[in-house]
C-alpha cells in the first residue's frame, strides 16, 4: 500500500514588504513547509509507522529547485521519497485554478497509483483550499475536505474521518478508498525532524519531472483566471494607535479598560 | 446577458446564515450581469428552507429533494445538473467547510474555472473578483477571462438579504448516480464544553502564536487574572495541545461578543476573526505593523507582548511571572 503527501513551499512576507508589479518583491519573502502540509506529511508516516502494510510514502511537489530544500524537510520527518513536478510554464505565475495544479498532481498520481492521499486543507500563501478535492475529482476518488481525525481500517479500506465544520461541530463520515484527504491543522503532533532524519534525507531521492516527463503540455495548466492586480488592502477601520514605550502603551491600554469598565 | 445560480446551505435543520449572504452576493452580481438570481436549495426540509430563502432578488428557487445533509456526492452531482438545466454561466457556492468539500469537484466536472474565497465582485463583460492571499496583508484582483465561472464566497463579507422576495419555487428531478456516492454522512459530534463558555464572556484576554512557547503562556494567564477577564486564544495555541479547544475563538472554535477584547500575538487571519469581530472594543498588542488585526481593532499597539503585558499586568497592580 502507498500513500501521497502533496507539499508545497509557500512564501511569508516579512513585516515590512512591497509589492512589485504582481507579486511581492522576491525579497521581502521567506520560504517554509505549508503548515498544513506539515500535518499531512505527519499524517502519512503514523500510517506507515503503525501499519506494516504502508510500504511507502512519497510526497509530490510542484515546484522550484529552491523548494528542494523544504521538501527535504518532508524527507527528514520520514517520507521515503519526493517527486518535484517543475516547468518553464510555470514561470509565468502562480497557477491560481486548482483543477489545472490537479490536472499536474493527478498525472503524478497516476504514475504511482497510491491508495490514500493526503493534502493540506489549504496553502497558507494563496489560500485556496481546493487543490485536494480537485485531485481526487480529477482521478474518480473519493474524497473528504477539512479532516481533523482520521483512522482508516485497511482490511475493508474505509477511512473513518471527522470533518472539522464550523462552530466546533464535526461531521462523522466514511469514505472509500482510495481517497483523498484534505487535513487541518492539530489533527496530529508534527514532529521535529531528528538529525538522523536530517542526514537521511540528504540521500533520498527528490525526481524531477517536467510536464513532458508526465505526458502533459503547456495547455495542462492553462487558465482564464490571472490576477490582474495586487495591493495593500485599505483599512477601513479608524484605528487609534496607543504610542510610546512599553510602559506608556500599557498605561494606554489600561486606561481604556478603565472608561469600558470591564478592569479596575 | 448572465444568469447567476448561488447554492444555499444547512445544517443539522438549520439554514446557515451564509444562505442569506449568498443571496446579496448573487443578487448584486445578477443585476450586474443582467441575468436572473436562481437558487439551489438541496437536502433537507427543503420546502421549508425554500421559503426561508424567498428573498428579494431571487428569481427561481429550485429544491432538490435528496437526503437529509450534506453530502458532497449528492451536492456535486445536484448542482452539476442544476447548473446545466438553468442555464446560468456564473454559479456562487459559500467558501465554508463544505463549500470547499464540493465546489472544486462541480468545477471538474463542469470543467468551469473556480476561484475561491472572494471577498468582493465585479462584472464588466467579465468576472472580476476580489480575493486576500498571504494571511490577508495582501488584496488581488482576479480576472476569469471565461463566459463561465464558479466562486466560492466569503462567509460574513455580504450582508444578508432580509427582506421577502417572490420567487417562484421549483421542484427539481435531479438524477443522482448513487454508485458515484462513496461518503456516508454517519453522525455529528460537538466539542467538549470544558470550564468556562467564552461566547458568555464580557472581557477577554486572547493569545496568538506570537507566545513563541508553551511556558510563556503564563505571562497572559496573570494577565487575564489580574484585570479579571477569561483567557482565549488562536488556533495553533490549541492544535499545539497548549490550551484546551474551549478557549479556541473563531470559525471553527467560539463566536464571541464581549465588550472587550484585546488580541496579543494574533495576526488577525480570517478564521480568527469570524469568532471575534462582533466585540464591542477591540485591542490589539501586535510587533507587525502591517498585520491585519489592526484593521479591525478600535484600538493598537505597535508592540512586543513580551514588554507590553508585564507592564500592564504593573498597572494593575499585579505581578509579572
Ligand atoms: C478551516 C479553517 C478553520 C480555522 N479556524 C480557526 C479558528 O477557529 N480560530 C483561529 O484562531 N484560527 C483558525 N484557523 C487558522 C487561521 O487561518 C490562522 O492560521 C490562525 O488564526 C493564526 O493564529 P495566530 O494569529 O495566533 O498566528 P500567526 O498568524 O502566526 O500570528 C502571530 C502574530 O504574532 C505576532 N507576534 C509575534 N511575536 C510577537 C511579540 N513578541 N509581541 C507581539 N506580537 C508578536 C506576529 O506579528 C503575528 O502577527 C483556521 C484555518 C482554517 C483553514
Amino acid at each position: 500500500m502507498k500513500v501521497l503527501v502533496t507539499v508545497k513551499e509557500v512564501a511569508e512576507p516579512e513585516d515590512d514588504f512591497q509589492i512589485s508589479g504582481l507579486e511581492i518583491d522576491e525579497k521581502f519573502l521567506e520560504y517554509d513547509l505549508n503548515e498544513w502540509d506539515d500535518y499531512a506529511v505527519e499524517e502519512a508516516v503514523q500510517l506507515k509507522e503503525e501499519n506494516d502494510e504502508v510500504e511507502e510514502v512519497v510526497a509530490v511537489t510542484i515546484g522550484p529547485e529552491r523548494s528542494e530544500e523544504t521538501i527535504r524537510m518532508a524527507l527528514a520527518k520520514g517520507a521515503d521519497r519526493a517527486v518535484r513536478v517543475w516547468d518553464d510554464a510555470f514561470e509565468a505565475g502562480e497557477v491560481l485554478d486548482p483543477n489545472a495544479k490537479a490536472r499536474v498532481l493527478a498525472a503524478v498520481a497516476e504514475e504511482e497509483d497510491p491508495d490514500l492521499i493526503f493534502t493540506g486543507v489549504q496553502a497558507d500563501d494563496d489560500s485556496i483550499g481546493g487543490t485536494g478535492v480537485a485531485l481526487a475529482d480529477e482521478l474518480g476518488f473519493q474524497w473528504a475536505a477539512v479532516v481533523n481525525a482520521f483512522e482508516y481500517d485497511i482490511d475493508s479500506g474505509v477511512a473513518n474521518v471527522h470533518r472539522e465544520l464550523e462552530g466546533g461541530v464535526e461531521e462523522v463520515t466514511e469514505v472509500e478508498a482510495p481517497a483523498v484527504f484534505t487535513i487541518q491543522t492539530g489533527i496530529n503532533e508534527p514532529r521535529y525532524a531528528s538529525l538522523r532524519g536530517i542526514r537521511q534525507a540528504q540521500s533520498k531521492e527528490i525526481a524531477p519531472k517536467t510536464l513532458g516527463d508526465l505526458g502533459l503540455d503547456d495547455s495542462a495548466i492553462e487558465t482564464p483566471v490571472g490576477i490582474t492586480d495586487m495591493y495593500e488592502p485599505e483599512t477601513e477601520a479608524d484605528t487609534e494607535y496607543i504610542e510610546g514605550s512599553a510602559d506608556e502603551m500599557a498605561e494606554g491600554i489600561a486606561e481604556i479598560l478603565r472608561k469600558k469598565g470591564v478592569a479596575e | 446577458m448572465s444568469d447567476v445560480l448561488a447554492i444555499t446551505e444547512h445544517r443539522q435543520g438549520e439554514l446557515r446564515d451564509v444562505s442569506h449572504e449568498v443571496v446579496t452576493a448573487g443578487s448584486e452580481l445578477a443585476e450586474a450581469a443582467g441575468g436572473d438570481l436562481h437558487l439551489g436549495v438541496i437536502g433537507g426540509d427543503v420546502d421549508a428552507f425554500a421559503d426561508a430563502v424567498n428573498l428579494e432578488g431571487v428569481d427561481t428557487i429550485h429544491t432538490v429533494d435528496e437526503g437529509e445533509e450534506f453530502n458532497h456526492d449528492i451536492y456535486t452531482q445536484a448542482v452539476e445538473q442544476l447548473f446545466d438545466a438553468t442555464g446560468a454561466s456564473l454559479l456562487l457556492i459559500p467558501h465554508t467547510v463544505n463549500g470547499m468539500d464540493y465546489a472544486p469537484a462541480v468545477a471538474g466536472k463542469l470543467d468551469v474555472p473556480v476561484v475561491t474565497d472572494a471577498i468582493e465582485l465585479g462584472y464588466n463583460g467579465g468576472l472580476e473578483v476580489t480575493r486576500e492571499m498571504y494571511g490577508s496583508k495582501v488584496e488581488t484582483t482576479v480576472d476569469v477571462d471565461s463566459d463561465e465561472a464558479i466562486v466560492t464566497t466569503r462567509p460574513a463579507e455580504w450582508t444578508p438579504t432580509e427582506a421577502d422576495g417572490d420567487a417562484s419555487v421549483e421542484a427539481f428531478d435531479a438524477d443522482i448516480d448513487e454508485s458515484a456516492v462513496g461518503s456516508t454522512v454517519t453522525g455529528f459530534e460537538e466539542a467538549a464544553g470544558g470550564d468556562v463558555d467564552l461566547s458568555e464572556s464580557e472581557f477577554i484576554v486572547s493569545i496568538g502564536r506570537g507566545i513563541e512557547e508553551e511556558e510563556n503562556l503564563e505571562l497572559v494567564e496573570a494577565l487575564a487574572e489580574t484585570v479579571g477577564a477569561d483567557l482565549g486564544s488562536s488556533r495553533p495555541l490549541v492544535d499545539n495541545g497548549w490550551l484546551p479547544k474551549n478557549r479556541q475563538v473563531g470559525q471553527s472554535g467560539k463566536v464571541v461578543t464581549p465588550d472587550v477584547y484585546i488580541a496579543i500575538g494574533i495576526s488577525g487571519a480570517v478564521q480568527h476573526v469570524a469568532g471575534m469581530k462582533g466585540a464591542d472594543t477591540i485591542i490589539a498588542v501586535n510587533t507587525d505593523p502591517s498585520a491585519p488585526i489592526f484593521d479591525i481593532a478600535d484600538y493598537g499597539a505597535v508592540g512586543d507582548l513580551f514588554d507590553v503585558v508585564p507592564a500592564l499586568i504593573e498597572e494593575f497592580g499585579g505581578e509579572a511571572p
